[in-house]
């Protein structure tokens, strides 16, 4: 396979990025002094730097490739990844949920659990986050160096301990706010390095009409061949689509999952926390345009035997992932293509940085100041969650390594969601909106939830039930059994957690106050303009939300 | 500590300088290439992408650093 060969002016663009984002760790050491500097950069940040931060911890280079490649492969279906799949859950915790988070003054999800239910929830919680943050952090690690090693030839090994150490340097010298740096570096990079791949491709083809001209019908729709799972690339219907990803998996993962939450709990006040994943959201919408349309490019492009353009193939089989690294070699001259790369590896390093800070603080204080050392000091949490940095950096690259020995792991990633975020959005929900539900009933109701969820995952990979029985369809694929599995993970976990809290002992209301709604005086926000108020901005992104779907109907 | 944090550069004056000095350096191999007739055998090499391209970095780049010259966070 011929590797896309680097000029000295594409080094020097890639080597200046490492250096710089050292540099930035040494820089912002000298003003992390607390713990709450550490963990929660210091909750000074406005809402447009939480806002993009939370946006960049979810948009790594393995969501770039991996998206753009199955755009190839599904066509537009995949826009519902960012739009219903992102968009109306992002709003309902920065309207809802927010001011039950923030308000609280935690500094974790766990914490959150700890305070409305009791610790044995919060530590079941903590030890499932942290096992999923560092698997998905080797994985995320793995996918690295597989594709620095695909794409540019580079030695695995040094791909992977290079980049690992470079994370492990910022993230230990100055912990959340150095994260944070470097997710909005990225943000600028990956839009700067990756959308003229996208204007560049309309120029060749004509127009962005044209492009949607040229690709099948099936492949330029977004709701209208979903009625029938046979006519859509994914083989799922809009039932799957709305209960399994519209609302399980996203609301899950956008108001539950830590790792992006914590973004928000750095903000300066309430409104600005409220406005971090509203703001976020506009730019979530955005970003089809720079993977779904190369995608769509890559598919008109290799339809034409006139382009000469063409994915890799290994031992005969596509790589879809090779799709977007593709489009740069063809466009890219030296320079912009060091600046595509460098875009590449800036998510690869800013999701591995956004993983680690989230297992950090999860482990301080959800796991070592709440099970192992009581009565820590602030300054003893604060080595501890440099130390947590640098161990948990290690076990990810000993989590790459085993990624590596197992070819399939990359398919358990959808799945680690399902098990983890689908049963915890249910405690979550009902946890903040109805007081009568009890610690045992949130406990029980999780550990179904989870144990459901993967039971439901090996009793279809090992072959003691079909997965139809899941999907309640005929054909499916891998992912519509996801989107399946998470929606009945969360009707189950939702369904325990009643039952078991109408025979349960309640926490009294006293103890409730400012974490349930009805038992919570409306929090009074600041006196702004209603052209200032989050629902104004959750409003407009809701309108923007709805004609886009319209549109690519 | 205090004063310390007083100084501290706002996100946006990193990322502006971030922008010139890549920005930059595509706009040099781009004017490079232009003047030294360098050939590539990229599609649509005719159109320059990197001089224009580097050169909305550069521009975008020193706007974030001018805008945040002056300006320091807690």
């Amino acid at each position: 396979m011929q590797a896309i060969g680097l000029h000295v002016v594409d080094w020097f663009i890639i080597l200046f990025y490492f250096a710089f984002i050292i540099g930035i760790g040494f820089y912002l050491k000298r003003y992390t002094k607390s713990a709450d500097d550490f963990f929660l950069a210091g909750r000074r940040n406005s809402s447009w730097v939480a806002g993009l931060a939370f946006l960049s911890a979810n948009l790594g280079a393995l969501e770039l490739l991996g998206m753009t490649g199955n755009t190839y492969k599904y066509g537009m279906y995949v826009a519902h990844f960012y739009w219903i799949g992102a968009i109306p859950a992002m709003l309902f915790l920065g309207i809802f949920m927010m001011p039950f988070y923030y308000s609280s003054r935690i500094k974790s999800v766990p914490g959150y659990l700890k305070l409305r239910f009791d610790e044995k929830t919060r530590v079941l919680n903590g030890f499932s986050f942290a096992i999923m943050t560092l698997l998905v952090s080797g994985i995320n690690l793995y996918a690295m160096a597989l594709v620095l090693h695909t794409f540019l030839g580079w030695n695995w090994d040094v791909s992977m301990w290079a980049s690992a150490v470079t994370v492990a340097v910022y993230v230990t010298l100055s912990g959340l706010m150095s994260a944070i740096f470097t997710e909005i570096i990225q943000f600028f990079l990956i839009w700067f390095g990756l959308f003229l791949v996208s204007v560049l491709g309309i120029v060749e083809v004509g127009s962005f009409g044209e492009i949607m001209r040229r690709v099948p019908e099936a492949f330029s729709k977004l709701w209208s061949t979903s009625a029938d799972p046979t006519q859509n690339g994914m083989l799922i219907s809009w039932g799957g689509i709305v209960l399994g990803l519209g609302f399980v998996l996203s609301f899950g993962y956008w108001t539950t999952d830590f790792l992006v939450v914590q973004r928000a709990f750095s903000a300066k006040n309430l409104r600005s926390a409220r406005l971090t994943p509203i703001i976020a959201s506009f730019f979530k919408m955005a970003v089809p345009f720079i993977v779904i349309v190369a995608g769509l490019i890559a598919l008109v492009l290799a339809k034409d035997p006139n382009s000469g353009f063409a994915l890799m193939s290994d031992a005969g089989k596509t790589n879809y992932d090779s799709a977007l690294p593709m489009l740069i070699a063809r466009y890219f001259p030296r320079g912009l293509v060091g600046l595509g790369i460098t875009a590449l590896l800036a998510g690869f390093m800013a999701g591995q940085a956004g993983n680690i800070s989230a297992f950090n603080t999860v482990w301080t204080y959800d796991i070592y100041q709440s099970v192992i050392n009581k009565k820590a000091s602030p300054k003893n949490l604060l080595w501890m969650g440099r130390m947590a940095t640098i161990v948990g950096i290690f076990i990810s690259v000993l989590t790459a390594y085993w990624a590596k020995s197992m070819p399939t792991i990359m398919d358990y990633m959808q799945a680690i969601f399902s098990w983890v975020n689908a049963p915890l959005f249910a405690t979550m929900l009902l946890g903040m909106f109805v007081k009568w539900i009890t610690p045992d009933g949130a406990f029980w109701g999780l550990v179904a939830g989870m144990g459901s969820s993967i039971t439901m995952y090996l009793a279809v990979k090992f072959q003691w039930i079909s997965m139809s029985a899941i999907t309640l369809s005929k054909v499916a694929s891998d992912m519509a059994a996801n989107f399946w599995r998470a929606w009945w993970a969360w009707l189950i976990c939702f369904v325990v957690t009643i039952v078991v809290s109408l025979f349960t002992e309640k926490k009294p209301a006293a103890e409730l106050v400012g974490l349930v709604k009805g038992l919570t005086k409306e929090t009074a926000f600041e006196p702004v303009p209603w052209f200032k108020k989050p629902a104004f901005y959750a409003v407009l992104s809701l309108i923007v939300f709805i004609l886009l779907n319209i549109y690519f109907w | 500590m205090a004063e310390n944090v007083k100084k501290m550069k706002p996100i946006w004056f990193f990322v502006g300088l971030v922008l010139l000095i890549m920005g930059g350096a595509i706009l040099a191999a781009g004017l490079y290439g232009l003047v030294a007739h360098v050939e590539s055998n990229k599609v649509l090499a005719r159109l320059h992408p990197d001089i224009w391209w580097g050169g909305l970095m550069v521009v975008v780049g020193l706007v974030f650093i001018l805008a945040n010259k002056n300006v320091t966070v807690e």
